[in-house]
């Protein structure tokens, strides 16, 4: 069988993960951004398979073995989050969660200096 | 003089002069106890304390000459160290006093008329408040002026200086209420203040130079080592020249003089007329040796002595102040003095001070009876008659008049005025300009004395203003001088009738006591005697100048004012308002800095650092950005972040 | 062992004051007191020692040997070469006893006028006066730093706390200017200190060793300008002088005495010990600039004086004027400038600091600082009239009074160097009687604008400000006590730099 280049195996990977970053930054709906974050976790895994298999070493897999249970517990970590933050907003949009803002906090208006 | 006491005093009158520190001392003394006690004296105390210690000091200064004259000390002058004021680098003057003929002459003109106005401000600022702070302040000038007279090196004498300058603001300023009193002492003291910053300069110089300040040692130095009209004694003359035309209020920082008339009239005879203004002259005469170094100053004197005879004498003329006419009077005659010391005259200057002092007091003394006469008016058309009212003041105010306009018999300013004119033709060239202009300057005097004399005391009498009218206590019917007031009055006419012994001109008699006197401390000059013909020419062209004026005066007062012509309308408006120096020192000075002032009351300084200050906000509302709170932002960041490092990492 | 007691002393009896104060408040007044009444007699007892009317064995001779009367040295940081060393010659010893006069002077100026927290204000003026003694004491460079920022938070409250209107942003403002000169003060000692290692091995902050470090004309020129930094602010010289107007006329009475009075001459001091012998050849390049900002600032802050409608601005504006005259004496290099720049510290210190007492008292009494709401008031307050006559005289340089001597003495020392500089400065003496004038003129002459009725000067007022009017006035007709003092200093300074700065 053929095998497909390494090299196509990591822009798949690095395509991919670009695709997932900006979807994380882009993406207003938090269960989207949390989607997002899953598929650049997926890519930086299938860049470690493809690494694996250039060198023939078995490391490869299992650091996505690895890699996948992290995702396993991270996303129910934030699943978990994502429930409570909706149960209290009622809203998953991620432009509403500004409560953190310096400029609407109450006394830092602040000295106005020299 | 019997040699018997000169030989015994001989040996002693050093000792015998170093009590000589009084004769300042007591004044101060006066004004120390007046200033710290003088609110709890009753007014009689206050006088006796005030009028007592220029008494008194009066007397140590007689004694003091009497000493210096019967029994003379070695090389003309006695100085006496009280302590060394600042020794430092090298520059070491120390607080000493010097006795000789020049300051036996000035202590005893501060000091003799000094006292006799004392005596008459007792009586005349009876009915005003600050009575003791008047004396108080009057004091403090005595001693000032005294210490001025008396300082063995410039840098006393400049303490004197101002001093002298500080009292006169104070006392200009007295009736603090008004406002327009404060401005005269405020334009008083600034004016002047630029004379002293000039001759300040001076004395930088002569301190750098010739590493003293003391007045003999500069006089041996300076002309031990400066060439004749070399740029440094041209410097030096020049700035103490500054100095003495701020003092003595001539051109071209004379525009003071007139507003300073604000103050009460004993201020205006003892400051303005006899002694403070007359401390240039005095400086002068002392550095007489700087001068002789720098011809090229020496001749400006003169010139601006000239000018200044002139330019005043005309102003005089347009007056309706009785003070002002008296004033720009005064301005006049130091214009003679300083053209005696233009063309090298030294000791006439003095004599000419003299007399000064005696008939321009006079003259204020008597302006003064004739203000309280009339409540406090000060406009000459708004009196008249005087003379019915009170014959005494007008006899005594005549007598002074004719001393001014230096007609016999009153002899002091015919001799004084006469000597000056006599000198300058003799000196030639320059000279004989100098002495044609001080004729002229003859006939204008006498023409503006006697309009004077006749608007205000020719005629019948009118009724005077209320006294409430000018912002002073009705007091007592001041239209008889007291003999408080008319004893002084009669003293100073009696000098002024007799004044002109000290130096009578050679046809008449001749015996210059006081010049002989003086040339023991001032240069004699190199101005050849004149022949007789000369002086009695001069002296009958100088007579008939003066005389002249009468009628003309007599015609100018007839006339009276409504009759000027347009023309000459607008030219007396003019020489009414000082020629217009003050209209061109108002715009070009004043109102430029008091405009500068404006613009930068919040300082253009502070504008930079708030600049920073503003600078930091701006960054600060910039980065505030960062801090939104935005999740995506946050991410966003993160993003560009890893993304720079990992280019870094690859591509470095 | 005797000068630490300079510095303990009012800082213990700060302490005792502020925590016996908390029971009654008059405590802490007299503590205050008594910590300056205290540092007062030392330093006269000292001052009859080094003037020999009374034989001290521990005060040596100003010599060739060294430069102090007695000194303290105990190690503090050996391994970096930092120690508790204090030095007393004549400059400090003059300016240790102004310390303690204006302290005193401060002290009894708010008997009355302070009421709000009165025993933590009195620590501060005691912590504040202990930050300065040390300054004037310090010969070890970090030391100095140290005391220098211990000066400025004492100093911050002072004003903070019991200011006028808007005292919190003249406070903020005070702190960010001298903050920042003392941080490029402290970055050029570190870097002298590093070179010194560099050169010799040894770790040393001491003055004495850290004199003769040979470093590169550029070099030299930027640590110089680092400490001129720090002093140039302190000082104020002309364009760094902002924060002052807002500083003294925001602060209560007896921070504006401590301020002008003190904290400006800190500057003078330093440049004076530590900026000119550190860096000769630097400074030498460095006078022309130097002696321009000074003839500028001289008449700068005589126009800006004139302008203002505030009495305590008009007054400040006068320090920035004649601290201008310091800085010309300072960067003249003649023995006379020199002279005259000490005895004008000592001069402006006491007529200024007697001028905010003043003008403090005034304001107590009609709650304004306008002068144009003010007018004709002598007639009601005569006395304070004749003190106020006379410290406006101080102003204007009457002869008579010691603010003549020392400025005639800059200007004396400064014609040979710079005849231009003298002129201007001159043109100041000028612009001096027409600030001065109008100050006396618009509170004290003229006709009242509104109906003041005011009570004349109490006994303690009276006595605060007849104290330093008999002491212009002695100082002025025997300036020697001072100069007599001081002269060591000066041409040992003057001898640093002959010797280290080339032409």
């Amino acid at each position: 069988m053929a095998s497909v280049p390494f090299e196509y195996g990591l822009l798949l990977a690095g395509v991919l993960f670009a695709l997932g970053m900006i979807g994380v930054i882009v993406r207003r709906n938090l269960l989207f951004i949390l989607l997002c974050v899953e598929v650049m976790l997926n890519a930086a895994g299938l860049a470690f398979v493809v690494a694996g298999s250039r060198w023939g070493q078995p490391d490869g897999q299992v650091m996505f073995i690895f890699l996948l249970s992290m995702a396993a517990a991270e996303v129910a970590v934030g699943l978990a989050l994502l429930l409570l933050h909706f149960g209290r907003k009622r809203t998953l949009d991620a432009d509403q969660m500004k409560e953190g803002n310096a400029a609407s906090a109450p006394g830092s208006a602040g000295r106005e200096g020299a | 003089m019997p040699p018997q006491p000169r030989a015994a005093l001989a040996g002693r009158e050093l000792e015998m002069l170093t009590w000589t520190w009084c004769i300042p001392a007591l004044p101060l003394a006066g004004f120390l106890v007046l200033a710290v006690f003088g609110g709890r004296f009753p007014r009689g105390a206050t006088a006796a304390v005030g009028a007592g210690s220029v008494g008194l000091s009066f007397a140590a200064a007689a004694a003091a000459s009497v000493l210096f004259i019967l029994a003379p000390p070695a090389g003309g002058f006695s100085s006496y160290v009280l302590w060394q004021w600042i020794n430092a680098g090298g520059f070491s003057p120390s607080l000493s006093f010097t006795i000789d003929a020049l300051s036996v002459v000035m202590i005893l003109v501060v000091t003799g008329v000094g006292f006799l106005i004392h005596l008459y401000s007792t009586r005349f600022m009876a009915d005003e408040e600050g009575y003791s702070r008047f004396f108080a302040y009057m004091n403090l000038f005595v001693g000032s002026m005294l210490i001025l007279v008396m300082a063995s090196n410039l840098l006393l004498l400049y303490l004197g200086w101002e001093g002298v300058g500080l009292c006169s603001f104070l006392l200009i300023g007295f009736w603090y209420k008004d406002p327009e009193n404060g401005r005269s002492a405020r334009k008083a003291f600034i004016v002047t203040r630029i004379g002293d910053v000039s001759l300040a300069i001076g004395l930088f110089i002569l301190a750098t130079t010739l590493g003293t300040l003391d007045v003999k040692e500069i006089a041996q130095k300076a002309t031990a080592s400066w060439q004749v009209g070399s740029s440094l004694a041209v410097a030096v003359a020049a700035l103490l020249l500054g100095g003495a035309v701020g003092k003595s209020a001539q051109l071209p920082l004379q525009t003071w003089l007139p507003d300073a008339m604000a103050g009460p009239s004993p201020v205006s005879a003892l400051i303005h007329a006899a002694t403070m203004v007359t401390a240039g002259v005095y400086l002068i005469a002392r550095t007489n040796a700087l001068f002789s170094l720098a011809p090229a100053v020496q001749m400006a004197v003169g010139i601006i002595g000239a000018a200044g005879v002139l330019v005043a004498g005309l102003s005089a003329l347009t007056q309706r102040n009785i003070k002002r006419v008296l004033a720009y009077s005064t301005m006049s005659q130091l214009g003679y003095m300083f053209l005696a010391l233009g063309i090298g005259a030294w000791s006439g200057a003095i004599f000419h001070l003299v007399t000064h002092a005696f008939f321009k007091s006079l003259l204020f003394l008597g302006a003064g009876v004739v203000i309280l006469a009339v409540n406090h008016e000060h406009d000459i058309y708004a009196m008249g008659g005087i003379a019915r009212k009170s014959p005494f003041t007008f006899w005594m105010f005549l007598i002074a008049a004719f001393t001014l306009a230096s007609i016999p018999p009153t002899t002091a300013g015919f001799s004084s005025k006469d000597l000056i004119l006599t000198l300058a033709w003799q000196s030639g060239g320059a000279g004989r300009v100098f002495c044609a202009l001080g004729l002229a300057g003859v006939f204008i005097t006498s023409v503006y004395i006697f309009r004077l004399v006749f608007i205000v005391f020719a005629g019948s009498p009118r009724a005077p203003a209320s006294a409430s009218a000018h912002g002073h206590a009705a007091g007592r019917d001041g239209t008889q001088a007291g003999a408080v007031m008319g004893i002084p009055l009669a003293i100073l006419a009696v000098l002024c009738l007799a004044g002109g012994f000290l130096a009578l001109p050679r046809d008449l008699g001749g015996s210059p006591y006081i010049l002989r006197f003086l040339q023991t401390a001032l240069p004699a000059g190199a101005i050849p005697e004149a022949p007789a013909r000369t002086e009695w020419i001069l002296q009958l062209i100088s007579e008939a100048a003066s005389l002249l004026g009468i009628p003309v005066a007599w015609l100018v007062y007839r006339r009276g004012r409504s009759s000027v012509p347009a023309p000459a309308a607008g030219v007396a408006h003019y020489l009414q308002n000082g020629w217009g120096f003050d209209w061109l020192y108002d715009r070009l000075f004043v109102r430029s800095f008091v405009w500068l002032a404006r613009i930068n009351t919040r300082d253009v300084v502070d504008r930079i650092f708030d600049g920073v200050g503003g600078l930091f906000m701006l960054l600060s509302r910039a980065f505030r950005w960062t801090q939104n709170g935005r999740v995506r932002w946050y991410a966003a960041g993160l993003a560009a972040g890893a993304v720079l490092i990992v280019a870094a990492v690859v591509l470095l | 062992m005797i000068l630490v007691l300079f510095i303990v002393a009012p800082l213990v009896l700060g302490v005792a004051g502020w925590v016996l104060g908390r029971r009654q408040a008059g405590y802490s007044r007299w503590c205050a007191l008594a910590g300056n009444l205290f540092n007062l007699c030392l330093a006269a007892f000292l001052w009859l020692g080094a003037s020999g009317v009374l034989s001290l064995p521990f005060l040596a001779v100003p010599g060739a040997g060294s430069p102090w009367m007695a000194e303290v040295h105990w190690p503090w940081v050996p391994s970096l070469g930092i120690s508790f060393s204090l030095g007393l010659d004549g400059l400090s010893l003059t300016l240790l006893g102004l310390t303690a006069l204006l302290g005193i002077m401060a002290v009894l100026s708010s008997w009355t006028g302070i009421t709000a927290r009165v025993a933590f204000f009195h620590f501060n003026i005691s912590l504040v006066l202990a930050g300065i003694n040390g300054v004037f004491l310090a010969t070890d460079l970090f030391l100095f730093v140290f005391f220098w920022e211990l000066m400025l938070i004492p100093m911050y409250f002072l004003i903070d706390l019991w200011g006028h209107e808007n005292r919190h942003k003249a406070a903020v403002k005070f702190f960010l200017f001298t903050q920042v000169g003392g941080l490029l003060m402290l970055v050029a000692i570190i870097a002298l200190a590093v070179l010194h290692e560099m050169a010799t091995g040894t770790w040393t902050f001491a003055l004495q060793d850290l004199m003769g470090t040979v470093v590169s004309p550029v070099i030299g020129m930027l640590l110089m300008l680092g400490f001129f930094a720090a002093f140039a602010v302190k000082l104020p010289a002309f364009p760094l002088h902002t924060w002052l107007p807002d500083a003294h006329t925001e602060a209560p009475t007896a921070g504006s005495v401590i301020l002008a009075g003190l904290l400006l001459k800190t500057g003078g001091y330093g440049l004076i010990r530590f900026a000119v012998p550190l860096f000769p050849a630097a400074s030498r390049a460095f006078a022309p600039v130097a002696i321009a900002l000074a003839a500028a600032g001289i008449v700068y802050g005589g126009i800006m004086a004139f302008s203002q409608k505030d009495m305590k601005r008009v007054v400040a504006y006068t320090s920035v004027s004649h601290l201008g005259f310091v800085l010309l004496g300072i960067y003249a290099f003649t023995p006379l400038a020199l002279s005259g720049a000490v005895l004008q510290m000592v001069s402006h210190g006491i007529s200024t600091g007697a001028l905010f007492v003043l003008v403090g008292a005034l304001q107590d009494r009609i709650h304004t600082r306008d002068l144009e709401r003010m007018g004709g008031l002598w007639a009601q307050v005569p006395r304070m009239g004749a003190a106020a006559l006379v410290l406006c005289m101080a102003l204007v340089g009457l002869p008579g009074l010691v603010n003549f001597v020392s400025e005639f003495l800059v200007l004396v020392g400064t014609w040979t160097v710079s005849p231009v500089a003298t002129v201007i400065a001159g043109f100041g003496l000028v612009i001096a009687t027409v600030y001065a004038l109008r100050l006396f003129q618009a509170a004290f002459h003229g006709t009242p604008r509104e109906k003041w009725t005011l009570p004349d000067l109490s006994p303690r007022e009276t006595g605060t400000l007849f104290l330093a009017i008999v002491l212009l006035v002695l100082l002025g007709l025997y300036p020697a006590f001072i100069l007599g003092m001081v002269g060591h200093t000066v041409s040992g300074v003057l001898a640093q730099l002959a010797a280290g700065g080339a032409a």
